[in-house]
């Protein structure tokens, strides 16, 4: 098998790109608007808000990966419509010109002379309008090659270098020859194996700009006088057996198997064109996966070992382990056991036909194990700190 | 169990165990495609997930997983030992 022989249904927006889910979001600009935000998601059924801690006072790079992020999460695919709230109408129109681009229906709320009661109701009436409209959308058939994709791993042992993430990456090759756009990151994570990737880079401009990256999330480490190896590997790897940053990152970036990467983008930034993407980003899972989200990813690969319960409101994370205890002790948290590659049962080729086969499950609505859990982690990454 | 020691590449200085290997016991290593690597007998308790050395490993010497180097020993390591924290120490930000 290459790609699992399973016919695929899912949502084409107004713009022509392919969702899994249909969510109506309820998006606050800020974090003194999520109140409201809060509020109208619990007065209309088959909404979902995304309170969050930020949005007021920053500048300069980090207000703009502010924007990127909130923007990209209304751009998201798997969005069908989306109500903006923010305490005052510039930026929140800003939020909803983003979001508008995309065709797809939007409206803003901002709260200053009208109130938190005022707002909601209005906010309300406006959801109501776009439920009903979302749940008369039909999915219709779709390919891979119309979808992007992203992974990260986290919690991460030796079994992940060694089973869970060559999975993905051998999943990850059938998808990019299948045309779909992918999506990896974590900057400071692939330390010890920066050399592999550049390999892997498509150019000499792109390897040139993945090292730039790269030595710049080092040089930030730098000036803080961090000890990444207080925090990397992380308690939870050395548990595992993993010991230094450089084992931890070999395995890592077994997820990208032998995939060109096409491009390097800035956090929350869309791919181009299909093929896989390196994402300048935090290895912090809730960030990582926002980001991706942000990016437009439909669907996140996302392998552990010692047992990360990570999810996202949005973005469906499709949970995979090697780590026979962690499947044992956490299996209402993992959609896919890869515990066979550990005793000899199964070979790499068909883990990577149960990580597809349970992509295109999802594809076609199943829930995965975070979205049943409600793991709705939606976290923006903050660059520094605000005025 | 047909193996006990998972190997990323078959000259790797290091495998995994695929489950919690006691000391003297033999046991087998293979790669994830199957290939037979070695058989050797442990010195040491090696819990699921951690590392054991595949030969004789020297005191400052680079240590290969994946094929690449992973650290270096901190001391000298024999084959069948638990390489992990204690005697395996990054080559990065050595500063």
């Amino acid at each position: 098998m290459t790609l699992p022989d399973i016919p695929l249904f899912a949502y084409r927006r107004p713009n022509g790109k392919v969702g899994i889910r249909n969510h109506v979001v309820i998006l606050p600009v800020d974090d003194i608007s999520n109140a409201a935000a809060e509020g109208v998601a619990r007065l209309i059924r088959g909404t979902i808000a995304l309170p969050h801690p930020y949005g007021r006072l920053q500048f300069g790079p980090d207000l703009d990966l502010t924007f990127r992020t909130l923007i990209g999460a209304g751009r998201n695919p798997n969005v069908a419509a989306v109500v903006v709230i923010g305490i005052e109408p510039n930026w929140t129109e800003k939020i909803v010109a983003g979001i508008a681009e995309t065709g797809k229906p939007v409206a803003g709320f901002s709260i200053e002379r009208a109130g938190d009661l005022k707002t909601i109701e209005a906010a309300a009436r406006q959801a109501q309008a776009f439920v009903q409209y979302a749940t008369e959308l039909q999915r219709q058939p779709v390919s891979f090659a119309e979808m992007t994709f992203s992974t990260k791993c986290g919690e991460s042992d030796t079994t992940s270098g060694l089973a869970s993430n060559p999975t993905v990456g051998r999943a990850f090759e059938r998808l990019e020859a299948a045309g779909a756009t992918l999506i990896f990151g974590e900057t400071t994570e692939v330390t010890g194996a920066e050399d592999k990737i550049a390999e892997q880079c498509a150019t000499p401009e792109v390897r040139a700009e993945f090292l730039r990256v790269f030595q710049a999330y080092q040089d930030f480490v730098n000036s803080v006088d961090a000890d990444l190896l207080g925090s990397q590997p992380t308690q939870g790897n050395i548990r595992g057996g993993l010991t230094t940053i450089e084992e931890k990152a070999l395995g890592n970036v077994e997820k990208m198997g032998r995939c060109t990467v096409r491009s390097v983008l800035q956090p929350a930034e869309e791919p181009k064109g299909p093929g896989l993407h390196f994402m300048d980003s935090s290895s912090a899972a809730a960030e990582m996966v926002t980001l991706c989200l942000a990016a437009g990813s439909v669907a996140h690969f996302f392998t552990t070992g010692q047992g990360n319960v990570i999810g996202n409101p949005l973005l469906p994370v499709i949970k995979l382990s090697a780590n026979p205890l962690t499947v044992a002790t956490m299996s209402e948290h993992i959609d896919v056991d890869l515990t066979g590659l550990l005793r000899f049962e199964i070979n790499l080729d068909q883990a990577a036909d149960l990580a597809l086969t349970m992509l295109a499950r999802t594809i076609n609505g199943r829930l995965t194990a975070a979205e049943t859990l409600r793991h709705d982690e939606f976290v923006l990454t903050k660059l520094y700190r605000s005025a | 169990m047909k193996y006990g020691i998972l190997m990323h590449e078959p000259n790797d200085d290091v495998g995994v165990a695929v489950t919690d290997l006691t000391a003297g016991a033999e046991v087998g290593a293979a790669t994830l495609e199957g290939q037979p690597v070695a058989t050797l007998v442990l010195r040491e308790d090696i819990p699921l997930g951690h590392k054991v050395a595949l030969r004789d490993l020297k005191a400052g010497q680079k240590v290969l997983e994946y094929g690449r180097p992973i650290g270096a020993a901190t001391q000298d390591i024999a084959r069948g030992a638990h390489v992990h924290v204690h005697n395996l120490k990054t080559l990065r930000w050595s500063k």
